[in-house]
């Protein structure tokens, strides 16, 4: 038996209608401090619809067991869950094969995954590897850490002004380099960038190109292969879907060439006392038990987004982020700096800010006792802080639960947070 | 928001505001320490210069600045520490350091057993003076981190001084 998913919520293709979707997810109508809950915090992690929760409730009430070898009836059918909800995900990517899709716990752990396995196995003392000023922490860390090891040279592609990637040196940067690994979307400024001219020029230049779609693949629709992506990260948790289950798409040959990441059960065709030979992609790569109700969780995330359409999905986002550039503009003048792309078109819906110079912890305390959840700090990407010159921002970033109600709400919170602060 | 106004009572505005012995010392002779708080990117720099013609704890701070930049409670908890502990020796402001932290983790219990320490906050208060103004940071548990990194910081230089 497969996970019925016929119970989720029908929504009207091409009507967005975010009061019916707001009513999709239980917390959505709780209060802090006794203010209704203005939750704009989905680029850390989003918030569940009640089709996921009941998605893996019912894996545990009615299925639980572990996948793979075993002749009875609840493993094959949790095995079946399981293998169902890699072909949503493989589809949702575009990706043509699920035995391209490994399950990992983040995209954390995917990045890491590709750095220890491809990386290990490809790269050379003296081999470059290209990344952007952009990158979050879990995309600079791993290929600091294999550098420092193996004697490698890590180049930056720098950024414009307003956030955007400065290609304008690409040519001479990708000269030797292996692996170009670059976000899609911004964490901390929502810049979207030209992944597919990236990676014509480092295909061409004989290079890799990985991913890290954490931010982008829950907010507009992913195509690998448009892309021209080699590898593509994400996690379950920005995706509507719970935590504990990244995803780490790469193309067959590559997986296949590459040596497995962690060893144990599951992941080996045969172990002797002299060695072990590993089982094909992906099982290769996801060695001991998988999350299985976060995978059929994922799986049931995918099913919610594609019956809102990723294309509306997209859309509705770049309505509320010209909304909300429009509005905080136009309300604060010169009191709110928003960092990055002013062009609702060229951005997600995560936005930094910086306002009446009060400290972003601060603004998201006061925030808080408004109900508005707003997120201060480096947002795991110190390198890109640096380079605008502030030690933390206040970031709001929104999704299909978000609508102008919530942006306003924002809009009078910090009304009241520069009140409070007036010196 | 009666909950903020504790947590932002006007003298530590006034020190976010103000802050005082802001800035640098040459170093050396100062010991220059550097602070971090990871969660949030805040960072102190403290610098002091002690007088160590007594030994050990006699030892006397005749100096302190303050660098870095950070939120409201790091910032004006740095700024009241440098305060209280300039011309204090190494035993007093060892002293002082343990009354605040346990001003902190005191509310941290009481908290816990929802009743106030009666006793134990008075007598810290006795000796922490503008600093008791920071006891509203222990019902935002997020922010205690921010309001001990000065004092970490200082911490981390006195043992250097020491060493």
């Amino acid at each position: 038996m497969a996970i019925d998913q016929s119970e989720v919520e029908q929504h009207v293709p091409g009507e967005f209608d975010v009061l019916r979707i707001k009513s999709d997810f239980p917390i959505l109508s709780r209060t802090v401090h006794d203010k209704p809950l203005v939750f704009l915090d989905s680029a850390a992690s989003s918030q569940k619809p009640r089709s996921v929760l009941q998605a893996m409730d019912t894996y545990y009430e009615t299925i639980n067991a572990n996948v793979h070898r075993a002749a009875y009836t609840l493993a094959e059918e949790a095995t079946n869950a399981m293998e169902a909800a890699r072909s949503k995900v493989a589809a949702f990517i575009g990706a043509t094969d699920a035995n391209e899709v490994v399950f990992t716990k983040n995209a954390t752990e995917s990045i890491n995954l590709i750095a220890r396995s491809w990386g290990v196995a490809n790269l050379e003392p003296g081999d470059a590897i290209l990344l952007t000023h952009l990158e979050h922490h879990a995309n600079i860390v791993p290929w600091q850490q294999l550098a420092a090891e193996r004697e490698l040279e890590i180049r930056w592609i720098p950024l414009t002004a307003d956030c955007q990637l400065d290609l304008s040196d690409l040519d001479s940067l990708l000269d030797g380099v292996k692996i170009v690994s670059l976000t899609s979307m911004s964490n901390v400024v929502g810049t979207i960038t030209p992944v597919r001219a990236i990676a014509d020029a480092a295909h061409a230049a004989g290079a890799v190109v990985a991913v890290d779609g954490c931010q982008s693949v829950p907010h507009m629709p992913t195509d690998v292969h448009q892309l021209g992506a080699d590898f593509l990260s994400f996690s379950g948790h920005k995706l509507l879907g719970p935590t504990g289950i990244g995803v780490l798409w790469a193309r067959k040959e590559l997986l296949e060439a590459m040596p497995p990441f962690l060893g144990g059960g599951g992941m080996i065709l045969d172990v002797r006392l002299d060695g072990f030979v590993a089982a094909e992609a992906p099982h290769k790569f996801e060695a001991g038990t998988p999350p299985i109700a976060e995978i059929i969780g994922l799986g049931a995330a995918i099913d919610y987004l594609n019956n809102l359409g990723m294309e509306v999905v997209r859309q509705h986002e770049v309505a509320l982020t010209a909304f909300a550039l429009e509005h905080l503009s136009n309300r604060f003048g010169e009191r709110i700096s928003i960092y990055g792309p002013q062009s609702a078109e060229l951005r997600g819906g995560a936005m930094s800010f910086a306002f009446d110079e009060i400290h972003p912890h601060d603004l998201s305390q006061v925030l808080d006792q408004h109900g508005v959840c707003v997120r201060p700090g480096h947002h795991c990407a110190k390198p890109l802080m640096r380079l605008l010159g502030v030690g933390a921002t206040a970031r709001a970033s929104w999704y299909v639960y978000n609508n102008e109600a919530d942006i306003t709400a924002l809009g009078d919170a910090l009304e009241a947070a520069g009140e409070f602060f007036s010196f | 928001m009666s909950g903020l106004e504790d947590l932002y009572r006007e003298i530590i505005l006034d020190h976010y505001r103000s802050p005082r012995n802001r800035g640098e010392l040459d170093s050396p002779p100062a010991v220059r320490v550097e602070g971090f708080n990871p969660l949030c990117g805040d960072e102190i720099v403290v610098y002091l210069d002690v007088d160590d013609s007594a030994n050990g704890d006699a030892a006397v701070v005749t100096d302190i600045r303050i660098g870095g930049q950070g939120c409201s409670i790091s910032q004006s908890s740095a700024s009241m520490m440098s305060a209280a502990v300039k011309g204090r020796s190494i035993g007093e402001i060892r002293d002082l350091t343990k009354s605040f932290k346990s001003m902190m983790s005191i509310h941290e219990e009481g908290l816990d057993a929802e009743t106030e320490p009666q006793e134990d906050s008075a007598g810290a208060e006795l000796k922490l003076g503008d600093l008791e103004a920071l006891r509203g940071v222990v019902k935002f548990p997020v922010r205690i981190k921010c309001a001990t990194l000065g004092w970490n910081t200082l911490q981390q230089g006195i043992d250097e001084t020491l060493s």
